[in-house]
């Protein structure tokens, strides 16, 4: 399960700042996600990976590098109709 | 090529191409300066009268075409626009009056810097408390809104108005002006100076070099990159000046500068704050106008009635310093800017939620 951060139509450097706050509210990893009671825990919201979508090669290379440097793997899908880049951050070693 | 690599090159021939047009006969510490170069740009069509900063400048018709060709070759030339686009001509108008206040853009700025020009340095740390304050305002989701995809049309009309101005400078019928004192008359060959616009366009396509770009990174995630190649210019230059004899170290007497800190840091702090929100200095407009951006393409309009405004307003600075209408325009710009960021985080709140909960 990704979460997935929509930033198509958005130029730099909103789609790293959208990522950079998915990273810090969203732990990374293959826990569980709390399915009862998930408002209540304190628990951060955890997710397989986060996928990034955006339509400009610039605002690509710029998420990318951003996740890199925070120490996380990246893999990137070029999918759809409208020139769209899937930008996919996961925990360091775990595609 | 890696990008580290391609954008300390693009820094370093900004660099060095800003040092040989000013040899070449651009006014000195103004090889390349983007605002100016526009604001001439007002003043060869007519737009105002100010009489030594009138002529077609041939370099920034060279960036946006330049962009163009490269974008096309590397597969990036899109239409998109609708973003925002009256806010961002009134941004790229504000960003136009600071620079011209202050007296350069970001890019002339570090040029200033790199010939000895310590007054740039007043402007550099306004420039970068502009950016502290957009970067706080992207950080809290400021935004103009998304782009979408466009007719190729919105795309072609900057180009074709920078082809169109190249071929007024070159016939040069008698209603263009063209000034024969003053900065505006300090001018390298047409062709030196076109082809040194098409060179840093093609390669600030390909590098994304922004100035405003590098502060807001290092300030936003930490990351150099960009300014890596903000940089490369400011150490280019300052060796290429060096050797050349053109380095003068000190405040007083440079050229096409004034020694006003407090307002050498305020005009610089509007046009950081005003770049930041548009996401690019204004080279970067130029950029991403002739990546086929038309929401760019409306920041360029801003700022050509932007430079327009300041000189028949008495709102640029001289040598003699900063004027009282300036200083108004200044706190104006400002203010403006500050409530368009304040309207942008107030914006970015309902729209964005509202999207990713319908896509879930």
């Amino acid at each position: 399960m990704a979460h997935r951060v929509d930033a198509r139509g958005l130029s730099c450097p909103q789609p790293v700042v959208m990522t950079k706050k998915a990273l810090e509210t969203i732990e990374l990893g293959t826990k569980p996600r709390p399915s009862a009671g998930a408002e209540v825990s304190d628990a951060p919201p955890t997710s397989e990976a986060i996928e990034v979508l955006v339509d400009n090669r610039t605002a690509m290379e710029n998420v990318s590098r951003f996740a890199r440097h925070s120490g996380c793997d990246v893999t990137i899908e070029t999918g759809g109709d409208d020139d769209c880049y899937i930008v996919r951050i996961c925990k360091k070693g775990r595609r | 090529m890696d990008q580290r690599r391609v954008v300390l090159i693009a820094g370093a021939v900004v660099g060095a191409l800003s040092v040989v047009l000013a040899v070449a006969g651009n006014p000195a510490n103004m090889g390349i300066c983007v605002a100016c170069f526009i604001r001439d740009i007002a003043g060869g069509l007519g737009l105002h009268r100010a009489e030594a900063v009138q002529y077609l400048r041939p370099e920034v018709p060279g960036f946006v075409i330049g962009s163009m060709l490269a974008a096309l070759v590397a597969g990036e030339f899109r239409a998109r626009g609708g973003s925002s686009p009256v806010i961002r001509f009134v941004l790229g108008f504000f960003v136009m009056i600071g620079a011209l206040v202050f007296l350069g853009c970001p890019l002339r700025m570090v040029l200033r810097l790199a010939g000895g020009d310590l007054n740039a340095a007043c402007g550099i740390l306004g420039f970068t408390a502009g950016i502290w304050v957009g970067a706080l305002l992207l950080r809290r989701g400021f935004t103009l809104g998304r782009s979408a995809r466009m007719g190729v049309g919105n795309a072609l009309a900057l180009p074709t108005l920078s082809l169109f101005l190249l071929v007024l400078v070159i016939v040069a019928p008698t209603f263009v002006f063209a000034s024969s004192t003053g900065p505006g008359s300090a001018r390298a060959p047409i062709l030196w100076a076109l082809v040194a616009g098409l060179v840093v366009g093609a390669l600030a396509q390909r590098s994304r070099l922004c100035l405003a770009g590098g502060i807001r990174d290092l300030i936003l995630i930490r990351d150099p990159h960009l300014f890596s190649g903000f940089a490369a210019i400011f150490v280019v230059a300052l060796v290429l000046n060096v050797i050349s004899g053109r380095f003068k170290l000190g405040f007083v007497g440079q050229p096409v500068a004034h020694t006003d800190w407090l307002w050498n840091f305020l005009s610089m702090a509007a046009v950081g704050l005003g770049a930041a929100l548009l996401g690019g200095c204004p080279l970067r407009q130029c950029i991403l106008a002739g990546e086929g951006d038309a929401d760019a393409a409306m920041t360029f309009l801003g700022m050509l009635i932007g430079g327009a405004f300041a000189h028949n307003w008495g709102i640029a600075s001289s040598p003699a310093g900063p004027t009282a209408n300036g200083k108004v325009a200044t706190v104006v710009a400002i203010v403006v800017m500050a409530i368009i960021g304040y309207m942008g985080v107030e914006a970015s709140v309902k729209p964005n939620q509202q999207r990713t909960a319908g896509e879930a």
